[in-house]
């Protein structure tokens, strides 16, 4: 795919489509699926904009291969223990950066409610997710996918991917 | 007042040690602590000196729940201060951290220096004749409070209190050289993480000086081969137990053994193999073998290296059932490119999303929604042998009896 060839409504309906499909199959607890949505090689990386903005390094989570993608799914499966949740992401405003025929960059907020077993939701993160997107075995992947959060103090911990 | 900790059971146990489950729920007991421990004769951590590398630099942080600051002055000096104007009450910094030549209270515009000194009364004189303060209104009488400030190896520590010793005798000597080992060096910050964790502050001072746990709570470590109680390894206290050193050697324990050892235990499966081993692909930095090391400095710091990560935590005590717990991720200031790549990675280990800390803030819940409504029953601490005891092994509770006996000297210190 040539993403120069598509019209800015058809880029942005693409990449939007993208996003919704990747936020549902977080939230209806298709993990081993979630891997699949990045290209190789890949980055995915959860930030606090506290380290952002002040140009600290650190991440919350990150991964640089497929491999630990896969790792952290294998991992909240058989390994972590932690109270049962579901989450429920709403993404919006996404807005379209630099695109060239093999890459487009997006833009969007999102806002994750958490729901426990107690059966209360609650705002568990809002932030920004700032996205590169590649064409790769027949469907639109991050190449390179960065969550900023806001929420700064992590209610508990995280181990579902955002 | 504060009767309720007075009226604690704590009980009488020939073969171990019981700590009532009132000392993690009731309000009174927590307002003890605030005056006793951290207004106390007690040291608290504030963070590291090179957060505020600059004359004018300030963070704000908390000594338990109380706001403080920390300011570094023109002459490169530190300053601890309780974050209340001297006149009304307000926060005096409202920001994390930021950069002044003074501070100044938005509420009435009280400014003071960067030790805390008042400087300056807006219409201290009054308006056209009228108002202003009274003439024997003295400023140097309402500075800030002032906290003394001691700093070993870039570590900040803070006390309200002239009664507490020097801070090199109140960590004692173990603590000190533990420091020394993993600080002596230029430190470079790499970045924080802030977890909130739903229980009392003491459930975490427990969990860090327990290493009972670490092998059946965090199954990452068993899955993945970083930790097992076959290890070679220790639990360690100071003389006054107040603080301990829990440390383990990788690579020092047998698979048949460990086979064995672990046959009734559940989800041991070693047969998982990381897709990408590169996160455990660390390097040796210590010659003394070490590989995990857990600091737990009462009452609220814990130092730590686990595989090539190193981070201090911070605990700050919002309220009797809940904390907060402040990450800061640090390397040396001379590491390579390599090294500081692969800090950042093993970063995945710890913190709120830490591959084997992670189950820290669920123990810690699950503690405090079971024990809500059981304030006069109490736990039962005995693995090692129920007394407070140094272990040149992993299946010990000890330490967390010694927690508890120093925890009741600095809560009573006239009690037997």
């Amino acid at each position: 795919m040539n993403f120069l060839e598509l019209s800015p409504s058809e880029l942005q309906f693409a990449v939007e489509q993208l996003l919704a499909r990747y936020v549902q199959c977080i939230d209806d607890d298709r993990l081993e699926a979630w891997p699949d949505f990045f290209a190789t090689p890949c980055e995915y990386r959860i930030v606090a904009r506290e380290n952002a903005e002040r140009g600290l390094p650190l991440a919350t989570f990150s991964c640089d291969s497929h491999g630990m993608l896969v790792d952290r799914v294998i991992s909240l499966r058989h390994a972590n223990i932690y109270e049962p949740h579901r989450y429920r992401h709403l993404v919006s405003s996404t807005v379209l950066g630099a695109v060239s025929a093999e890459r487009v960059q997006a833009r969007s907020h999102y806002a994750v409610f958490r729901t426990r077993s107690n059966g209360v939701s609650e705002v568990y993160s809002v932030g920004t997710y700032d996205d590169d997107i590649v064409s790769a075995a027949g469907a639109l992947r991050f190449r390179r996918k960065l969550v900023t959060f806001d929420t700064n103090r992590i209610d508990s911990l995280l181990v579902t991917p955002l | 007042m504060n009767a309720a900790y007075d009226e604690l059971q704590w009980p009488r146990l020939a073969n171990g040690y019981g700590v009532p489950y009132g000392v993690f729920t009731d309000q009174a007991c927590f307002a003890r602590e605030q005056s006793r421990i951290f207004r106390g004769p007690i040291w608290s951590f504030v963070g590291l000196d090179i957060e505020v590398p600059n004359a004018g630099d300030f963070k704000t942080t908390y000594v338990g729940a109380i706001p403080v600051i920390l300011t570094r002055d023109r002459d490169g000096e530190l300053h601890g201060l309780e974050n209340r104007c001297a006149h009304r009450g307000a926060l005096v910094c409202r920001e994390l951290r930021g950069n002044q030549p003074r501070l100044s209270c938005v509420y009435h515009q009280w400014t003071y220096d960067l030790r805390g000194r008042l400087l300056g009364v807006p219409f201290r004189g009054g308006i056209g004749g009228r108002g202003g303060m009274p003439a024997d209104f003295n400023p140097s009488e309402h500075n800030l409070t002032a906290l003394r400030v001691a700093v070993l190896h870039g570590l900040v520590f803070v006390t309200f209190s002239m009664d507490a010793p020097p801070l090199a005798e109140y960590l004692g000597t173990m603590v000190v050289a533990s420091i020394a080992r993993l600080c002596a060096r230029p430190l470079c910050l790499l970045g924080y993480q802030r977890q909130y964790m739903h229980g009392n502050w003491k459930l975490y001072a427990e969990n860090t000086r327990d290493p009972y746990h670490a092998s059946l709570l965090h199954l990452f470590h068993n899955t993945f081969g970083l930790y097992r109680s076959s290890q070679t390894g220790a639990c360690l206290m100071d003389d006054s137990h107040r603080h301990t050193m829990l440390y383990t050697k990788a690579a020092t324990s047998d698979a048949a053994v460990d086979q064995a050892v672990y046959k009734d235990v559940r989800s041991y499966d070693t047969s998982y193999k990381l897709a990408d081993a590169s996160l455990l692909a660390g390097r040796a930095e210590f010659d003394d073998g070490i590989t995990l090391v857990i600091l737990s400095v009462f009452p609220n710091l814990v130092v730590q290296q686990i595989a090539n990560t190193l981070a201090v935590r911070q605990i700050v005590t919002h309220g009797v059932e809940g904390f907060e717990l402040v990450w800061t991720h640090f390397g040396y200031a001379d590491d390579d490119a390599a090294l500081r790549a692969m800090r950042l990675k093993q970063a995945n280990l710890i913190g709120p999303a830490g591959l084997v800390s992670m189950e820290d803030a669920e123990a810690v819940a699950i503690v405090q929604r079971a024990i809500g409504q059981a304030s006069s029953a109490s736990s039962y601490i005995a693995m090692g042998g129920g007394r407070a005891e140094d272990a040149e092994h992993l299946v010990t509770e000890g330490a967390i009896i010694g927690f508890w006996q120093a925890y009741r000297q600095v809560m009573d210190p006239l009690a037997p």
